[in-house]
């Protein structure tokens, strides 16, 4: 076989897809929703594998595929009845199968140690061995020392008389002996003896005719058998050699016009198949898609990126250019927003992908997570068709498992404590994916415990990561969990253990520009709530100047713009500044002494003060220098070359070049509560640098 | 300078020297994007001392190092005159500001002597080894180890 | 004139495999994703060969051969199908759906094309 990379590409990009089939109808099982098709679809997916694997010779994987196929293939035929033991087996087989996909792209020797045990399961559900004697059975072709017959040169006759079938299927005498030419030289000769008499008799499909053949050359009949491979039952054939009793000249019977027996024990089940798959109209279409490199559409979304930047800068030169508000040159440049807002969009398109194949993954997560736990828990997903940007699903899968795990972990009840506080024994975690008004919001709720806040805050006094005597909001708590150094490798049981812990999934939902919120019921559940931007490579941003440094604050996060007079603030303490809005008392936050670019205490007069609003604090005033305008920008990251930046969630480059840092208000104000405890990366006190 | 000896062991390497703390270092020229003038940063919050700030190259946001203050050595006071070098190792793209870079130093990797002390400070943590130049030596600094191990150029 | 062969399979990998291993061979090769598509291009193109592979979405490799020997053209083309399976009850349900041969998977690439050129004299 010609094992070219970029068939064998192919062949793991299709495994993607059937293993998003099989997990789908999987689960469909697994919710009683199953018809025939989705089991057919099932065994398909399966049976697809098995088939192009065995091209490749990649054997773990046939061999595996092949027993899973052998029991969804009784599923089907309904000798084995999908109970909740059967399931799960078929679900560990499929997440099995997954796995040894993995192993062959990676070229890993499959881990026997796991795959054994399933292969037993399924065998538990086949009885004892016995379908593989049968099964296994592979005719190989191999060629035969035939000793002395390659000295004198033996002489076959081979005769053969097509019946109708012959004709009917598709073969052609000619071909035949052109085929047994090819093997030496011969002597043809034809008998039309079965002719009947009368023509009109005869009818045109069938066959009349009987070739006798002499092939003489150094041959077994190996060559000549193979010949007749798929007709040698069709057309009465008899291969003689030399040293055998002598040719019968004798006229051979006519064939009956359907030799074939009516019915046999093995012709049913296929019919009966054909029959189910032409009923039913739910197969699943293959998708025509195209495949392009990524990196092809990056440097698309970074040209689109630079279109709306110089957009923005030729609008603020017309403005700067005083022209009548008549002149065209305005709705020219309405157009030219829009088309590249549209541009925008549709770049951002190329790039999204449905959540499901990342929601299956979490599938298999809480599978695993409530065998390794002993919780009885099921994982419910919704919204899988909502699509999101390819780079957020990819960093979104870390997340999401550690996420999933804690749920299950933490928040999930023993069975027990669950029914005796009234519950169901099986725990519900329900991940879904939405948009909401230019938005993707994932949350993820389960009907456990809810957050136990008292030692949340007994953790963190522990930790030293607040003062025993700081008073915190119930919100202020929950963000607790976000705190770097909260959850330690030391604490959380190893199944949520991996070296991550929630602040690491904080920050990396931050520096995807979306926020985390948790929503807790004591008694009843948590859940964490997601929020992405739609579009990662845009945003609309107020331009602002901190301390002579130009920076952007997210539209999103901003409720109003507010220059405050003397009387509209207060102080309370020394340095804690509150500003007076609608009744209301507001903390005040000078930006640049938060980032360290400016000395605390300067005045708040004659700045600006941007009343924000975030998920940890209800509303919050960023004091800034100055306000310079509002647009979109281009994020870019900082993670790759530099790193994460506490209160700053990117970079963007502005219409001069310059760049300018995009700041997170969210992390911005949370610092208040946990700020003095993060540590802060300081080479010798680094100085407050002035513009 | 006698001819080079027949069975030479070793592959040839070029470096690009430069001066950074009133020293000689140099780098792998393979690991150089490319050189270019200073011209003033973005700031950085919380950036320890080294870090000046972030640049913007051709829509990139790249990080500038000040290259003597990392090694330990006062830090440079950029102007027109100082050097950055655009360096690329294991996916990072970073900037070095140096003082000066002076010329491409070919030689062959058995020419590289190994460190002399053992490595205990930054500074020689940071060094790969040494090449003798004349009467003199420049010392080649390992990228890997300045912006990767230990510290990362965020930490 | 090439040799045009019809090649139905529901997995991108295997058509791809015989795209190459057939077009390799000197035949012309029209693919298609499943049953239904596979008995449309039939009917819309002809073939001198037909390669159908048994499991597929929208209409198996059974019902391909039976609407092929039922249609409109060429009743008697040479139909060969693909299939895993091996063994005489494979042959048996071949032969009764009215397939021409068969070819066991994994095929290589040589027996495959030996077969076609039995079949078709190309």
């Amino acid at each position: 076989m010609n094992n070219e990379p970029s068939l064998l590409d192919t062949f793991f990009e299709e495994c993607e897809d059937l293993i998003i089939a099989l997990s789908d109808g999987l689960t469909e099982m697994r919710d009683g929703q199953a018809d025939n098709e989705t089991i057919n679809a099932v065994f398909r997916a399966v049976h697809s594998i098995k088939g192009a694997a065995g091209a490749f010779a990649l054997d773990d994987l046939v061999n595996f595929a092949h027993k899973f196929e052998t029991v969804l293939d009784d599923v089907r035929a309904q000798r084995l009845a999908p109970d909740d033991s059967l399931l799960r087996t078929l679900q560990r087989a499929g997440d099995m199968l997954a796995d040894l996909v993995d192993n062959a792209r990676n070229a890993t020797p499959a881990n026997r140690a796991l795959v054994d045990p399933v292969l037993a399961e399924l065998q538990a559900f086949l009885g004892p061995e016995e379908d593989t004697a049968t099964d296994e059975f592979v005719f190989e072709p191999m060629s035969l020392d035939l000793g002395g017959q390659d000295d004198t040169s033996p002489v076959y006759r081979i005769s053969f008389t097509p019946g109708r079938t012959f004709y009917a299927l598709g073969h052609d005498p000619l071909l035949l002996i052109l085929a047994i030419q090819d093997l030496g030289p011969t002597e043809i000769c034809v008998t039309a003896n079965d002719l009947p008499n009368n023509f009109s008799n005869l009818h045109w499909d069938d066959g009349y005719l009987t070739w006798t053949i002499t092939l003489s050359g150094p041959v077994s009949d190996l060559p000549i058998r193979e010949i007749f491979q798929f007709v040698d039952d069709l057309c009465d054939l008899r291969i003689e050699n030399n040293e055998c009793a002598p040719f019968a000249q004798t006229t051979f019977p006519d064939h009956p016009p359907q030799p074939e027996p009516e019915s046999g024990p093995t012709t049913d089940a296929p019919q009966r198949g054909l029959k189910d798959e032409q009923a039913e109209r739910t197969a699943i279409k293959p998708t025509t898609t195209l495949r392009v490199d990524p990196e092809r559409i990056d440097r698309l979304i970074n040209a689109v990126g630079e279109l709306i930047i110089n957009q923005s800068v030729i609008s603020q030169r017309l403005q700067e250019a005083a022209l009548p508000n008549s002149s065209e040159l305005f709705a020219d440049l309405d157009d030219y927003k829009l088309l590249a807002r549209e541009i925008q969009e549709g770049v951002m398109a190329i790039r999204a992908q449905p959540v499901k194949p990342l929601f299956q993954r979490m599938l298999r997560i809480a599978r695993e997570a409530s065998d390794a736990t002993g919780k009885s828990v099921v994982l419910i997903t919704e919204g899988e068709t909502t699509e999101v940007d390819k780079t957020v699903i990819e960093r979104l899968a870390d997340p999401l498992t550690h996420m999933i795990r804690n749920a299950i972990d933490h928040g999930i009840e023993s069975p027990e404590k669950r029914i005796k506080s009234g519950k169901a024994q099986q725990g519900i975690i329900r991940l879904s994916a939405s948009q909401r008004s230019g938005s993707i919001v994932i949350e993820i709720a389960d009907d456990g415990a809810g957050l136990n806040r008292p030692q949340i805050r007994d953790t963190a006094i522990k930790k030293g990561l607040i003062a025993d005597d700081t008073i915190l909001s119930d919100q202020e708590i929950d963000q607790l969990l976000f705190a770097p150094g909260f959850s330690t490798a030391a604490e959380v049981t190893n199944l949520s253990g991996r070296g991550v812990g929630m602040d690491v999934v904080k920050t990396t939902i931050t520096g995807l520009g979306g926020r985390v919120a948790i929503s807790t019921v004591p008694g009843r559940g948590t859940t964490f709530s997601i929020t992405l931007p739609l579009t990662l490579a845009v945003m609309d941003g107020m331009i602002i100047n901190v301390s002579g440094q130009t920076m952007v604050v997210p539209i999103t996060n901003i409720l109003e713009t507010i220059r405050p007079s003397q009387t509209d603030l207060s102080k309370i303490g020394l340095n804690n500044d509150l500003l007076r809005i609608r009744g209301d008392y507001v903390p005040i936050i000078d930006l640049a002494e938060r980032l360290g670019h400016a000395p605390p205490g300067r005045p708040l007069t004659d700045r600006v003060l941007l009343l924000i609003q975030t998920e940890s604090i209800a509303q919050c005033a960023l004091a800034v220098d100055d306000i310079y305008d509002q647009r979109q920008v281009v994020v870019k990251s900082l993670q790759g070359n530099y790193g994460y930046i506490l209160g700053v969630s990117g970079a963007t480059i502005l219409g001069d070049g310059k760049i300018a840092l995009i700041i997170d208000p969210e992390a911005i104000t949370n610092t208040t509560s946990v700020q003095s405890q993060i540590a802060q990366p300081t080479e010798g006190g680094r100085s407050y640098v002035a513009a | 300078m006698s001819p080079p000896d027949e069975n030479t062991q070793g592959t040839q390497l070029e470096f690009v020297t430069l001066v950074a703390g009133g020293q000689n270092f140099c780098i792998e020229i393979t690991q150089i994007r490319e050189i270019r003038r200073w011209s003033p940063v973005t700031i950085l919050p919380h950036s320890p001392s080294h870090v000046l700030g972030v640049i913007n190259l051709r829509g990139a946001v790249i990080p500038i190092i000040d290259l003597a203050a990392k090694l330990g050595f006062d830090r440079i006071s950029p102007t027109e005159r100082h050097v950055i070098i655009i360096t690329a190792i294991e996916d990072r793209i970073v900037g070095l500001l140096v003082e000066s870079v002076s010329e491409i130093l070919g030689v062959r990797s058995d020419m590289v002597r190994e460190t002399p002390r053992s490595p205990d400070d930054t500074t020689m943590r940071a060094i790969l080894g040494v090449i003798a130049v004349g009467d003199d030596m420049t010392k080649v600094i390992n990228l890997s180890t300045l912006l990767t191990n230990s510290e990362p150029v965020a930490a | 004139m090439t040799t045009h062969i019809l090649a139905i399979d529901d997995s991108r990998t295997i058509r791809s495999l015989l795209s190459l291993t057939l077009e390799k061979a000197g035949f012309r090769v029209t693919t298609a994703v499943d049953g239904v598509d596979g008995v449309n291009k039939y009917l819309d193109q002809g073939a001198d060969l037909v390669i159908t592979d048994v499991n597929m979405p929208n209409k198996d490799g059974f019902g391909v051969i039976e609407d092929i020997r039922h249609g409109d053209r060429n009743r008697a083309v040479p139909v060969l199908v693909l299939t895993t399976e091996s063994g005489a009850a494979l042959k048996e349900r071949a032969r009764k759906a009215g397939a021409t041969g068969w070819i066991v998977k994994p095929f290589d690439d040589e027996s495959l094309v030996a077969v076609i050129k039995r079949l078709t004299g190309g």
